[in-house]
């Protein structure tokens, strides 16, 4: 059993080096995570950052505080979607039939991608806060609320992974999983990642307050502009363990299904 | 080979950009898809900026529109070089290096199918964006933004070919598709220049972007005039001629 769990394990540390790697070879999976949410974040901070002087908007230090967050969940978010498309692609090209055949568990298989997305996942966490802190981030709780901001970024990366493997193995197809690339935006401007949900136009800042992702966000954001808050950490939590369920639930089914199907 | 054979070559080029759309409707859904959703998403996230003093409008979506028209021009010229890509990628490219058709009318007709392609998508966003209150711009403000929209679409095309042409991969789609994106955006996208902070004021202002924007917006926002339609028009024409000398560069170089 502990020879069994000791393979597993390496299994899924190999896997997830393997999608690491493979996510630094590949453009197009590397510059969803860090290119676009980057560039997004030094725009939009430029271009909206007078924002922070309309009189409903929360104290910050700056508009860059404010948006850290959001560009870091809107970075996981596409993670997971490029992780999916990654999976796909092995699908595609038969290495994971490869896998299925090998006397290994089947779900060390998925595990090890989403421990490679969870890898990206911290990787963007401490890219974004030293973008922040280079441009002059006041992080009000300090080194622990930062500590605390990769945990979150971290495990927000494997919830969000979760749903992109389970789209991947369902479909078999990364274009499918490529095509749900806008859903990530949708989900994200219907969320307080960008702005506060008192500013938003309506239906929009009613959705952002039962938005899962507003939670996560907010989670995140609140060691930058705050002390951390016991209530905002329990919701960011709750919120990424629903949508965790919710994706590794999805991927066992469509597991199931493919090995049951054989495609 | 003649005049008449090579306006033919770009005809066909033309042509067959276009039923592409026609076979492979889901193809066109990506292009229509993700300026609309920006549209909609940055108008509902960004509305309420209208109310910071100085902004020059009270609607958003008026402000707004325009942006993402442009945007639109750039997915769909990245797409125009992610499709090359894949022509060359697939060998069917080295036939037409092949044929005694000229590297120019080969360009041409890849870049003005872009700027009739860029057509489904901004028609689709002008009718959601009039559908949602945005101010209608007059017949000849529509015109105008119409021309320069078609006009950003060989730009970008152009940007896409060139890459497309360099790289030989798919792959390239990312830079091909945030070359466009920071070029468009790194201007008064968001807020009128006296409102845009730090770095972006001073970027926006020498972006020439900046100028094919505010030429496209007049109509959405105010009044439309000579003065403020011409330093578009510049911008463009200078635009069209740096990139698609880069792109009749890389054609003239290909080989097969």
């Amino acid at each position: 059993m502990t020879g069994s769990l000791l393979t597993n394990l390496r299994v899924v540390a190999a896997l997830g080096g393997r999608s690491v790697k493979q996510t630094f070879r590949r453009p197009q999976l590397m510059a969803p995570i860090l290119v676009f949410p980057t560039l997004l974040l030094a725009i939009q901070v430029g271009g909206a950052g007078q924002a922070v002087n309309l009189p409903e908007f929360p104290k910050v230090n700056g508009f860059l505080d404010f948006m850290l967050a959001g560009a870091m969940v809107q970075a996981t978010l596409l993670a997971g979607n490029s992780g999916g498309i990654a999976l796909a692609l092995d699908i595609e090209m038969g290495f994971t039939d490869r896998l299925f055949a090998a006397p290994i568990s089947r779900y060390a298989i998925v595990l090890g991608r989403l421990a490679g997305t969870a890898a990206l996942g911290a990787l963007t966490a401490i890219w974004f806060i030293a973008i922040g802190l280079i441009f002059g981030v006041r992080f009000e709780e300090g080194v622990p609320g930062a500590l605390f901001m990769i945990l979150v970024v971290t495990a927000s990366a494997v919830a969000f992974g979760g749903l992109g493997a389970a789209i991947a193995i369902r479909s078999g197809k990364a274009s499918v999983v490529q095509g749900l690339f806008p859903i990530a935006f949708v989900i994200l401007f219907l969320s307080t990642a960008f702005f506060p949900d008192d500013l938003l136009l309506e239906p929009a800042g009613t959705l952002a307050k039962w938005n899962p992702l507003s939670f996560v966000v907010e989670g995140v954001r609140d060691p930058v502009i705050s002390s951390l808050s016991l209530e905002a950490v329990g919701k960011a939590l709750a919120a990424l363990a629903l949508v965790a369920l919710f994706g590794f639930g999805l991927s066992a089914a469509a597991l199931r299904s493919r090995l049951r199907t054989g495609g | 080979m003649s005049e008449s054979a090579q306006l033919a070559t770009v005809r066909a080029l033309v042509r067959r950009g276009l039923n592409e759309i026609m076979r492979v409707p889901g193809a066109a859904i990506p292009g229509v898809l993700a300026p609309t959703i920006f549209f909609l998403g940055l108008t509902a996230v960004f509305g309420n900026l209208t109310l910071l003093p100085g902004f020059t409008t009270e609607s958003y979506q008026s402000f707004l529109i325009p942006v993402s028209l442009l945007q639109a021009a750039g997915f769909t010229g990245a797409a125009t070089g992610v499709n090359l890509a894949r022509d060359i990628e697939a060998g069917w490219f080295d036939r037409l290096l092949a044929s005694p058709a000229s590297r120019p009318s080969l360009l041409a007709g890849l870049v003005l199918s872009a700027s009739f392609r860029v057509l489904i998508p901004a028609a689709f966003l002008l009718a959601v964006a009039f559908a949602l209150g945005a101010h209608w711009p007059g017949l000849g403000g529509l015109v105008i933004a119409i021309v320069l929209v078609m006009g950003m679409a060989i730009v970008a095309a152009a940007w896409g070919v060139s890459l497309a042409l360099r790289y030989k991969s798919q792959s390239a789609a990312p830079l091909m598709q945030a070359g466009m994106l920071v070029l468009i955006l790194t201007t008064t996208a968001y807020a009128p220049l006296a409102l845009l902070t730090g770095w972006l004021q001073e970027v926006a202002r020498y972006n020439p972007v900046t100028q094919i924007l505010e030429a496209a917006r007049q109509g959405f926002v105010g009044s439309v005039t000579w003065a403020e339609t011409w330093p578009g028009l510049l911008a463009l024409a200078g635009l069209t001629a740096i990139l698609t000398a880069t792109a009749l560069r890389g054609m003239r170089r290909a080989t097969y």
